[in-house]
């Protein structure tokens, strides 16, 4: 395990010194076989990404995966030391306060900010294909002042035989700029609003969208100035920062609009970009690896968006245009307003469990926040020694990422049997005595079901009212996400646990064991 | 040019069939190892470390490409460690319980 996380140490520190010229036709055989190197690790990615799908194969996948990067690393390495002197000091320093960074990172991270760590590792894709279509830029602009005056970038690039030919190059190239700087920042925003320190709520202002629209057309016209208009060589670091610049302003623009629920579909379409945005730059350099392991991902992430959406019952397009809810908040102000909701402390709970043979638990942000993973899984452990069934009724989007509920979790040892799909449990609710909500809100929200006219109407809930008693463990009765009022609370078979999920099952399970 | 936006394309479907339905745990994992998957900008990066012949000074491109190495390497490194991690907490599970 420890040899294939230092893979790009290992590859860059043994592998062969630079060769002394070798006879052509020698290089050409190395070449060739370089090529089959990048074969293989096409053929590991692809296989790698299908098992990465199933729960059995997931492990080794993801190490077959990193095989396949050493592979594809320490070849790359090989091929670029024969056709020019490397600079080892560039490559030492970037692998090695890379793999620092990110190795740390790695092992010291709590699962319950894996949200955080994801946005920050889809920003370093983004900003790696960013930088290499800068950096390539860069090399070829040595070659262009060369170049008879009114020459574009374009042609200048098609002269470098490094890369690709035809204008693609220089399409690709600015692409990896764009997609890449929108990445980058889109991700920082995404990585503020996650950990609080910004405001998790959308931020609208009027105009928001012709002003997005706008810039981004300014972003394109501009980046396509660059590459086929009439630039001077000279001034060609002005329009490439002017770009990116802009690039990086409309990533910010475009994700503060979007609120922190509707972060999961944020974080797997960033995700999607920064595949993307590789298998631009593989285009730039004609690289058939880049190309399809950048591609995998893109597809890897748009599926994901995709699930996500579905499990919202929203379009993409209207998750994207953000704002969620702020105009059914504004207009629905009074109906907020709860009556008839019944209140219970954390003894109440206690004796409540004392008889019941079936629990679910619905765990949401609030479990994530509150860090309450492991005190539920000890409370469901107890119940569970007393012959009672405890499973856990997952909603595709509860948490602030796809699958963020598994995780914390399988963090706190709940055995994956009992993590239940909702479209596997919704059955069963009618048949469960206790149904324990934990810091969820929209996804066990029966107005989706009741109200045609709800901003939620359509989105597939877990059908927590139908149980026989409901306990929503909830800090307050504050508007949840965008200020939809839950119906739920009112039901009469509902009891409201004002507290901090983990304080109150904390009570809840010592008063339990008292007794 | 045809060929690349064709194996492009090809690839594309290809995921699209390959990951098709993913059960909800690997959600998360999959996301972070398709993540570290996308650092394979580090073979790209690598190109930009080139020392420019008469070049004795580094150049634009050589800092540019050594933070590009950083970021691909953080990408790579965290990527692939975080899903190990995370996996491994799956799978102890299963064996355990």
């Amino acid at each position: 395990m420890a040899n294939e996380h230092q893979a790009p140490q290992d590859a860059a520190t043994h592998t062969a010194v630079p060769a002394h010229a070798p006879a052509k036709d020698q290089t050409a055989a190395v070449k060739e076989g370089i090529q089959v190197a990048y074969l293989v690790a096409i053929v590991l990615f692809v296989m790698a990404i299908k098992r990465l799908s199933k729960v059995k194969t997931a492990l080794g996948a993801n190490r077959l995966a990193s095989l396949a990067m050493l592979i594809a690393v320490a070849g790359a390495i090989g091929v670029y030391s024969l056709s020019n002197p490397l600079d080892w000091r560039w490559i030492v320093g970037g692998v090695v306060a890379g793999a620092l960074v990110g190795g740390i990172a790695a092992r010291v991270v709590p699962m319950t900010d894996m949200p955080e760590m994801v946005a920050l590792l889809n920003g370093s894709g983004g900003s790696a294909s960013f930088l290499v279509a800068l950096a390539v830029l860069g090399e070829t602009t040595g070659q262009w002042s060369k170049m008879p005056a009114g020459a574009t970038l374009a042609e200048a690039l098609s002269m470098n035989e490094a890369l690709g030919t035809g204008p693609v190059v220089a399409v690709t190239l600015l692409l990896s700029i764009l997609i890449g700087a929108v990445t980058l920042t889109g991700s920082l925003v995404a990585y503020g609003k996650l950990s609080g320190r910004m405001s998790g709520n959308a931020i609208v202002f009027g105009g928001q969208h012709p002003l997005n629209f706008a810039l981004g057309l300014l972003t394109l016209g501009a980046a396509l100035w660059l590459g086929f208009g009439n630039v001077a060589p000279e001034h060609a670091w002005y329009f490439a920062g002017g770009v990116t610049l802009l690039a990086l302003v409309l990533g910010v623009l475009l994700v503060i609009p979007i609120g922190g629920a509707d972060m999961p579909v944020v974080i797997s379409l960033l995700n999607s970009y920064s595949g993307v945005a590789a298998s631009m730059t593989g285009f730039v350099l004609a690289n058939n690896l880049l190309i399809v392991s950048g591609a995998l991902v893109g597809a890897s992430g748009l599926i994901l968006t995709k699930i996500m959406c579905d499990a919202m019952n929203r379009s993409l397009l209207n998750v994207l245009m953000g704002g969620f809810g702020m105009t059914a908040g504004a207009a629905g102000g009074e109906k907020t307003e709860y009556k008839n909701v019944k209140s219970m402390s954390a003894e109440d709970l206690a004796l409540m469990l004392d008889g019941v043979s079936s629990v679910i638990f619905i765990p949401g942000y609030g479990l994530a926040v509150a860090q309450a993973q492991h005190v539920t899984r000890e409370l469901a452990d107890v119940l569970t020694a007393r012959g009672c069934t405890v499973r856990y009724a997952i909603h595709p989007v509860a948490g602030r990422m796809p699958g963020h509920m598994n995780v914390l979790l399988a963090e706190a040892n709940v055995p994956y049997e009992q993590l239940v799909e909702m479209e596997q449990i919704n059955a069963d609710f009618k048949t469960t005595d206790l149904v324990i909500v934990l810091g969820a809100n929209d996804v066990v929200n029966p107005l989706a079901l009741t109200d045609p006219q709800s901003p939620l109407a359509g989105m597939p809930i877990l059908h927590a009212h139908e149980a026989r008693n409901v306990v929503v463990v909830k800090r307050s009765l504050g508007a949840g996400y965008a200020g939809i009022k839950n119906t739920l609370f009112e039901y009469d078979n509902c009891h409201m646990l004002f507290d901090d999920a983990k304080r109150a099952l904390q009570t809840t399970l010592q008063e339990l064991k008292a007794a | 040019m045809i060929t690349a936006l064709t194996v492009f394309v090809v690839a594309i479907f290809l995921g699209v069939e390959l990951i098709n339905k993913v059960p909800p745990t690997l959600h998360t994992p999959l996301m972070s190892g398709a993540n570290a998957i996308s650092g394979i900008t580090l073979v790209g990066a690598l190109t930009c470390a080139y020392k420019l012949g008469d070049h004795a000074d580094p150049t634009v491109a050589n800092v540019l490409g050594c933070l590009a190495i950083f970021a691909a390497t953080v990408n790579v490194v965290g990527g692939f460690l975080v899903t190990d991690r995370m996996l491994g907490m799956f799978g102890g599970k299963k064996g355990g319980e």
